[in-house]
């Protein structure tokens, strides 16, 4: 193979295809979390979420034969989880990280079990852009193979941010997360706000699940997400509520979530395991960076007592 | 004493009433999309839980590491800390104990075992020591830290049980080398059942003792019921937060001994089957009292005991049991909305009955 022989250089390259790869569920689930959170509610269950929106898009994808299809029908079933866990924290005295908690392991289960008929066979993929026609390197070309999703994600991002910024909308979910009583005196539903803000950040997440399954790794098991729902709920508090940020959050964990394969392919396979650790460690520290005891987080939202 | 009576028969009623709802929603789920009776399940269940001698001994075999791994949530949230890291410890837990086991072997069963559970309580007290260390010192919110350590410990064990630690006979999957049949912790009595549910009885009576006779355990009622209080009367609320949590994870440690001792033998990748996730069930549905997590426990250890013959009779998927847990799991949470406006109800119906 003429030109292919790269050597230390595929570790990088990896991890920058890596980053395009891994980080598009990140940036739905971690867009999909900014939202619930700006306005004031936490969603802990978007590890279900990502569940329930991967097998339900395989399944669709499968039975339609139209993988497109599969990622409307998962943002639908994000859409009814987000409105589920809604609709439970909105009754006195639930809980909200609890409950998320326990959606978490109910969307799993409830994944598992009707998915279970899709493990074996193969769905249509969603497909991807050839950007990397102009190099004559195999493997920049094919780290240059982006998935539209990763786009329209990137698109979401900047839309996310104007309008949390500029319209109406934004500015009446940004008052309900920062104080109930200054939305109630604008005359607007708390309740119902969340109830959609919840109910749309699912969605979001449902189509992160969708990617998982239709596009990388492009199929449906029962190890498919290993976590990457709950780390987007933290890199929020990274991004400190800016979708900007949670967008290049989202690449920063693509790119660590990319070490373990890229150094297994330049042969380094000692501590295959510690370096599949890397995302979670990373997550971690950077929670340990950048939290701090003595006072809430700049551009924490105010009404979201959870995360301090 | 009768409002504590009221109380009691308030968390019965209102757990009972979410039983309940949980068990129609699974029924639902088993006609609409498996096609299966839901009173044929339920039976299949109840007889591969709690139907024979031989089932009831699987489901208190189960029942131990729950009961244990249950603890890890319910100590912390004494305090107001919600930890779920409970499956990391177990297998952190379990990984130390093999490897303390190993060393040494030869000094006798009891010293063995002695050192396994040492090894795995500071192993998994540490662990969850670190989560809650972190909530108080760096402020980083104790759920999603916990989370994240488990699955840090999970990548932890297969290197060690990969590499460092692996013994190089197993082939097919890779584990440590046996603590040698001479160390397996035994039975109790003439049962089947090991040890370990001896060990979460007790570790559940003690923490029991300690929470409602002694001052450490009303510090910490003071701490969970409002921390700046607790703070105001000079009390050291990082100290309790870190013993707590040590306390939890050792226990979650210890589960991890257990199922080393008791039922694998070695370490390996069976450490991670879900006891860790279904204890923090365990805690919620018991209300993160001590004594209630151990019938919790049992309950939901014939659950898991039954799910094996759900899936050869009906057909249904293995997850099937795991829904289920789900669906309990959130109908309890709902069901904390009951609380104090069931209580009139549940009054004068005891008001009526008296007279």
């Amino acid at each position: 193979m003429d030109g292919s022989d790269i050597g230390l250089w595929g570790v990088p390259l990896a991890m920058l295809a890596g980053a395009i790869r891994v980080s598009t569920p990140f940036i739905f689930v971690s867009l999909g979390e900014c939202l619930t959170e700006r306005s004031g509610r936490i969603n802990l269950g978007l590890e279900g979420t990502l569940m329930m929106g991967a097998m339900s898009a395989y399944g669709t994808a499968l039975l339609s034969g139209s993988p497109w299809l599969g990622v409307l029908v998962a943002a639908f079933v994000g859409l009814l989880l987000g409105a589920l866990h809604a609709g439970l924290c909105q009754l006195p005295k639930v809980n909200d990280i609890a409950t998320g908690i326990g959606l978490m392991l109910f969307g799993t289960g409830l994944a598992f079990f009707l998915g279970k008929p899709y493990i074996q066979p193969k769905a249509p993929n969603l497909g991807a852009l050839d950007l990397g026609g102009w190099s004559s390197i195999p493997q920049v070309q094919q780290a240059l193979q982006v998935n539209p999703l990763f786009i329209v994600g990137i698109l979401l991002a900047f839309a996310l941010a104007w309008a949390l910024k500029n319209t109406r909308w934004g500015l009446i979910v940004r008052l309900a997360g920062e104080s109930v009583d200054a939305a109630l005196a604008i005359g607007a539903s708390v309740g119902r706000v969340r109830l959609l803000a919840t109910a749309v950040g699912g969605a979001f997440a449902g189509i992160g699940g969708a990617f998982l399954s239709l596009y990388y790794p492009g199929s449906w098991n029962e190890g498919l997400s290993s976590g990457q729902g709950l780390m987007a709920v933290a890199l929020v508090i990274f991004a400190r509520w800016d979708p900007i940020r949670c967008l290049w959050a989202s690449l920063l964990f693509g790119a660590a979530g990319a070490i373990s394969p890229a150094l297994q392919s330049v042969g380094v396979t000692q501590g295959y395991y510690l370096f599949s650790a890397a995302p979670y460690v990373l997550t971690l520290a950077l929670m340990i960076a950048t939290c701090s005891p003595a006072r809430s987080l700049r551009g924490a939202p105010g009404e979201l007592g959870a995360v301090k | 004493m009768s409002t504590g009576i009221g109380t009691a028969l308030e968390r019965i009623a209102v757990s009972a009433l979410a039983l309940l709802a949980s068990a129609v929603i699974f029924g639902l789920l088993l006609i609409l999309y498996a096609g299966v009776d839901p009173f044929e399940a339920y039976a299949l269940m109840y007889q591969g839980a709690f139907g024979s001698w031989f089932s009831f001994q699987n489901t208190l075999t189960r029942a131990a590491p729950l009961i244990l791994t249950a603890l890890c949530t319910a100590l912390p949230a004494r305090l107001g800390l919600i930890i779920i890291g409970n499956e990391g410890a177990l297998v952190l837990g379990g990984v130390a104990a093999a490897a303390a086991g190993v060393a040494v072997a030869a000094s006798g069963p009891l010293v063995t075992n002695l050192a396994m559970a040492a090894a795995a309580m500071i192993v998994g007290g540490a662990w969850i020591a670190l989560a809650g260390g972190l909530r108080q010192y760096r402020g980083v919110n104790e759920t999603i830290s916990s989370l994240l350590l488990t699955y840090i410990a999970i990548a932890l064990m297969n290197h060690f049980v990969e590499g460092p630690l692996r013994d190089p006979t197993s082939l097919n999957k890779p584990s440590t080398p046996p603590i040698g049949d001479a160390n397996m912790l035994g039975t109790i009595g003439g049962s089947d059942v090991h040890w370990g549910l001896a060990f979460g009885i007790v570790a559940c009576l003690l923490c029991y003792v300690v929470q409602r006779f002694t001052t450490f355990g009303f510090a910490m009622q003071v701490i969970g019921g409002n921390p700046k209080t607790a703070r105001m009367m000079g009390l050291n609320v990082g100290r309790y937060v870190l013993i707590a949590c040590a306390a939890g994870g050792a226990a979650a440690g210890l589960a991890g001994m257990v199922e080393v001792a008791a039922v694998h033998g070695k370490a390996n990748a069976s450490l991670a089957v879900g006891y860790g996730f279904t204890g923090i069930l365990v805690s919620f549905l018991a209300r993160h009292h001590p004594l209630a997590i151990i019938p919790v426990a049992i309950l939901l250890g014939g659950i898991g005991a039954s799910g094996g013959l759900l899936q050869r009779r009906l057909d249904l998927p293995d997850a099937a049991v795991v829904v289920l847990q789900g669906i309990i799991f959130v109908c309890i949470l709902a069901s904390e909305t009951l609380y104090g406006r069931s209580w009139t109800w549940l009054w004068r119906f005891r008001a009526a009955e008296g007279r």
